[in-house]
């Protein structure tokens, strides 16, 4: 076991942080063509859908729920329909378990 | 090195048919899948199952491995005779998982190799791939996250050396946890994951947060709540009472006529971000005992003297 010398520092994942199509797509392992499908899923969203999506940047939520959505359809052979489903209702049971903790 | 008897943890028969072995993967996958089960074992068993299905699903593999397991029971001590692929063909194909699953067991290995990932292979045939991501979950608690922190993590790093033999090294980092990370946020590390082979780029390292439940304080994104047990006079006819938060002791002002569950705010004094959290006092009123003749002639006189009926609501 080495011990290490260098601490380092992450980026955090949150509404913060800014990725372009490029670098969601390399982040998640998949072609940009795989991510405007999860665009237009409504499973990721660009902060300018409206513009070309050359000037796309996408936040740290969208990253997670782009791999998110890749394993599920690997793993559990849904469709992206369906992984969008899964997606929106695990956020929705993740914020009931939180609301669940505080009363109990 | 144990038998692994991959029937036994799909849960299917010896002779299940490829249907039922398809089946019994998909709804094991559906528990067990690490994006959804909130099983602390969740991400080992969907490995294990993951491997199981790797060689139930291929009729050959399973031909093989039947051939082979026929005499041995899971767990048992297990050594693969030499030769015993003989006139079985599984190189390449069917691995699909493998670039991301994880790696098998050393068991898979012995008896299926690595699926073609070898250095050897990598530089002969000019073969890249990226490495993969690793997961980590890194708990930490309130005051960790009011402060930051850095952590120390250790990661089991599958390596393939220049003989093309497969080494798990333990790799140890020093993280910086930054003040203001919430429960379930995950930091990226950028080239932080397994190496790549050939050309391929490092896989990078995901580290979720959790937060280890706290003694008397309940986190909720940043937002910090603490149940406050209050007298019922100090309900009553308001109060300023002493209130402990993780930053240190405050007094804070109870209002006259407060209900139990009134939510008192102490705004900006939760956990510190771009948008800083509020501290939440939930006012619980404590009744004292009636455990003695003086408290239970004071319950006495509230009785006789306050025209108190909580049920008015109720109609009766």
């Amino acid at each position: 076991m080495t011990t290490p010398k260098h601490t380092l520092s992450g980026l955090i994942l949150d509404e913060d942080c800014s990725f372009t199509l490029a670098e969601l797509s390399t982040a998640c392992s998949v072609r940009t063509e795989y991510i405007i499908e999860l665009v237009e899923e409504g499973i990721v969203e660009p902060r300018e859908q409206q513009r070309e999506q050359q000037y796309w940047t996408f936040n740290g939520r969208s990253l997670l729920r782009a791999r998110k959505a890749r394993r599920l359809q690997r793993d559990l052979g849904i469709n992206l329909a369906g992984a969008a489903l899964v997606l929106d209702m695990m956020e929705e049971i993740e914020q009931l378990r939180q609301r669940l903790d505080r009363l109990g | 090195m144990q038998f692994r008897d991959y029937y036994e943890i799909m849960g299917v028969d010896r002779n299940a048919t490829q249907e039922e072995i398809k089946r019994a993967y998909r709804k094991l996958a559906r528990k067990y899948h690490p994006d959804i089960s909130k099983d602390p074992d969740a991400e080992a068993r969907f490995k294990e199952m993951g491997e199981a299905y790797e060689v139930l699903k291929d009729p050959e593999k399973r031909a093989a491995y039947d051939q082979l397991g026929k005499n041995y029971k899971a767990g048992q001590d297990f050594t693969p005779p030499p030769g015993w692929d003989a006139g079985f063909e599984f190189t390449g194909g069917g691995f699909e998982q493998a670039a991301d699953a994880g790696v098998f067991s050393d068991f898979f290995e012995s008896l299926f190799g690595r699926g073609g990932f070898t250095a050897d292979r990598a530089q002969a045939g000019g073969f890249h791939m990226r490495g993969q991501d690793h997961h980590a979950k890194i708990l930490i608690n309130l005051e960790d996250a009011i402060q930051g922190v850095s952590r120390t993590i250790s990661l089991q790093v599958p390596e393939v050396d220049s003989q093309g033999h497969v080494q798990t090294r333990t790799r140890t980092l020093n993280v910086n946890i930054p003040k203001g990370v919430k429960q379930g946020q995950q930091i990226r590390l950028a080239g932080q994951g397994a190496p790549g082979i050939g050309q391929g780029g490092q896989g990078d390292l995901y580290l979720e947060i959790e937060f280890s439940p706290h003694s008397i304080y309940h986190v909720e994104g940043r937002d910090i709540y603490l149940d406050l047990p209050v007298t019922p006079w100090e309900a009553a006819l308001g109060a300023t009472v002493k209130v402990p938060t993780p930053t240190g002791i405050v007094e804070m002002k109870i209002p006259a006529g407060s209900a139990s569950g009134r939510k008192m705010r102490l705004k900006g004094r939760g956990i510190a971000g771009k948008i800083a959290g509020d501290f939440y006092a939930v006012l619980k009123i404590s009744l004292p005992q009636a455990d003695s003749d003086k408290a239970r002639s004071l319950y006495q006189k509230m009785k006789e003297e306050l025209d108190f009926n909580p049920r008015q609501k109720l109609g009766v």
